[in-house]
């Protein structure tokens, strides 16, 4: 077949392709950078600050207290305020996120839920601050009338309140996961003779394992990195506990109190932070991970 | 009540057998929305054996078979009138209690739709949501005899726990089919079960109807007109949501009554 293109404006349209490419390959490429650069900067002041201070200390000294005269730099009760909270969170969102999407899916017939989804999704643009005021003032209170003896500051409060703050974006994304369960399998199921709830437990909630589990860990990965609540609602002290009536610190409210300051560059404490993140960001890849692998184990072939 | 009807049967041309009918429907309206799917249809389906539906595409066979064990419930815009009849008792009246009448009821689908669950808990299903089995051992007893007899058993025997959306196309079908028959039904529906499936894979799930019949009562949606000459013994014809026309299936194929039934049957339309 004889080409209606001339060699030229064959040669024309090919460089144009290289140029489209390679600008879409830039534009992708640049948030690997932008990420790598956010790595690379962890990386270089953390090794800094691991010059003079061992990993061993940094993971197994309980006291954590860079500003003071005498400096220690043991992260574990940063760690502890950070799984605390993100513990409590977890099993609040866990179990009201999950019933609310499989309501959704399963139950809500289309006017409930074109109108529950968005009011839901409404609940995640609330700033963060409300959320720790709310707690602060709102859900403590109530808790200290039946927690008796509980600090106006503590873990319990904070976590119930990211709990809630988290709640769309489990519900939500664990919606979307149900949704796309094919109709044939619940199909299956009722001509067996199953009930609703039967299908939505048995059938349902398995198939859609593997975006429940990432909705899951979306919603840790948000509670890690939750700043305000925490910071307003259970304090910026460090404490060694697990006990969610305590008041502590976690990673993320240390490294803003101690950001806002005015701490001298290249400074022990002004490197504490990178380290902290870098702690940080080693825990949620850590949780990424293993929603890649949940994902990979449980993958769902229809 | 339903009189006992006198059914020709193929294997039996010329003497009338005397055969139950197991459901019967009274004049059977479908409606989705607006829009009507089925017009008073009024049918007979005798107790063991095979029976076919067959007609053109959108002509109410699928909507039809949904009727018998009331899978249109699940469909919000679907409104049943009309009387279906299933020994003796009307399952649309509103004392009928859907989850028990779909137990006893199975149904293999156009598309088969293994869960994302192993072979084993695929067929186990359906006996443990209704409790049939009281122990582990009675529990697998019924998942090997039913993989047996939906001819499948000695493909999978070892890897039972693997997953069932693994196994091939007619296999996963024939799954299908044992996880219908593991909670023992009267009834197994079929839509187009054979329609993702190879001509060996199909001979096959035909060689097993052949079987289940002595036991069971099959309806069968099928566009084979072969596949209906082979398997069944009666055939319904339904056209535009009427039924035009029903009765044993050496008479529908070879000496049908309504021009429309031989149309279809010659191929001049559908
Ligand atoms: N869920 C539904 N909502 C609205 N209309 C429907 C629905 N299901 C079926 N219909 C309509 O009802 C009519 C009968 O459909 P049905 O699926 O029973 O046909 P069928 O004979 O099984 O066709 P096919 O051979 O293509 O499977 C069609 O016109 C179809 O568009
Ligand atoms: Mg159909």
């Amino acid at each position: 077949m004889a080409s209606r293109l001339s060699a030229a404006q064959r040669r024309r349209i090919r460089i144009r392709e290289r140029i489209i490419e390679s600008a879409l390959f830039l534009a992708a490429t640049s948030s690997v950078l932008v990420t790598g650069g956010i790595v690379f900067v962890l990386l270089y002041e953390s090794a800094a600050f691991f010059e003079h201070v061992p990993v061993i200390t940094f993971l197994t000294d309980t006291v954590w207290t860079p500003l003071f005269a005498d400096p220690r730099y043991g992260i574990m009760p940063l760690l502890c305020g950070t799984l605390v909270s993100t513990l409590v969170a977890l099993a609040v969102a866990a179990p009201l996120g999950l019933t609310a999407a499989l309501y959704l899916s399963e139950f809500a017939g289309p006017r409930v839920r074109e109108f529950i989804k968005p009011t839901l999704e409404l609940l995640s643009g609330v700033p963060t601050v409300v959320y720790g005021f709310f707690a602060l003032l709102f859900v403590t209170p109530i808790l200290q009338k039946i927690v008796p003896g509980l600090p106006g500051f503590n873990m319990l409060s904070a976590g119930i309140v990211i709990g809630i703050m988290i709640i769309p974006y489990v519900a939500s994304l664990s919606e979307d996961a149900m949704r796309a369960v094919p109709q044939g399998l619940r199909d299956a199921s009722y001509g067996l003779g199953a009930t609703k709830l039967e299908t939505a437990v048995k059938v349902v909630l398995p198939a859609a394992t593997s975006g429940v589990a990432a909705a899951f860990v979306l919603g840790i990965s948000r509670a890690v990195g939750e700043t305000m609540i925490v910071a307003i609602a259970a304090g910026t002290q460090p404490n060694l506990t697990l006990d969610p009536r305590e008041p502590a610190a976690t990673i993320t409210a240390f490294i803003v109190q101690v950001a806002l300051g005015d701490l001298p560059h290249g400074s022990l404490p002004y490197q504490s932070i990178f380290a902290a993140g870098l702690m940080l960001f080693l825990l949620t890849l850590a949780f990424n991970i293993f929603s890649f692998w949940l994902r990979a184990r449980y993958r769902e072939v229809y | 009540m339903d009189a006992q009807v006198k059914f020709s049967l193929r294997d039996a041309p010329h003497e009338m057998i005397e055969r139950a009918v197991k459901v019967r429907a009274e004049n059977v309206n479908v409606f989705y929305g607006a829009k009507q799917a089925l017009k008073d249809v009024n049918v007979g389906i005798p107790e063991r054996g095979v029976m076919a539906f067959i007609g053109p595409s959108g002509c109410g066979k699928t909507t039809f078979l949904r009727c018998i064990n009331r899978m249109n419930d699940t469909i919000a815009i679907a409104k049943v009138t009309g009387r279906i009849v299933i020994d003796g008792e009307n399952i649309n009246d509103r004392k009928v209690d859907v989850v028990e009448l779909r137990s006893r009821i199975g149904m293999v689908f156009q598309k088969p739709n293994p869960f994302p669950k192993s072979i084993f808990e695929n067929v186990a299903y359906g006996p443990r949501i209704h409790g049939l089995a009281t122990s582990k051992s009675a529990l697998e007893e019924i998942v090997v005899s039913s993989l047996k007899r939906a001819g499948l058993f000695d493909e999978v025997k070892e890897r039972l726990h693997d997953a069932g959306t693994g196994l091939s196309g007619g296999q996963q079908q024939r799954l299908c089919i044992a996880r219908a028959i593991a909670v023992e039904p009267e009834i197994i529906l079929m839509d187009e079960p054979c329609s993702a499936l190879d001509p060996i894979a199909t001979a096959r799930i035909e060689e097993l109807m052949e079987e289940l019949a002595k036991i069971y009562t099959i309806v069968i949606v099928t566009h084979s007109m072969q596949q209906a000459a082979r398997v069944s013994q009666r055939t319904a014809f339904f056209h535009l949501g009427n039924l035009v026309e029903d009765g044993p299936t050496d008479v529908i194929f070879n000496n049908p009554k309504d021009k429309r039934t031989q149309d279809y049957i010659t191929g001049r339309f559908g």
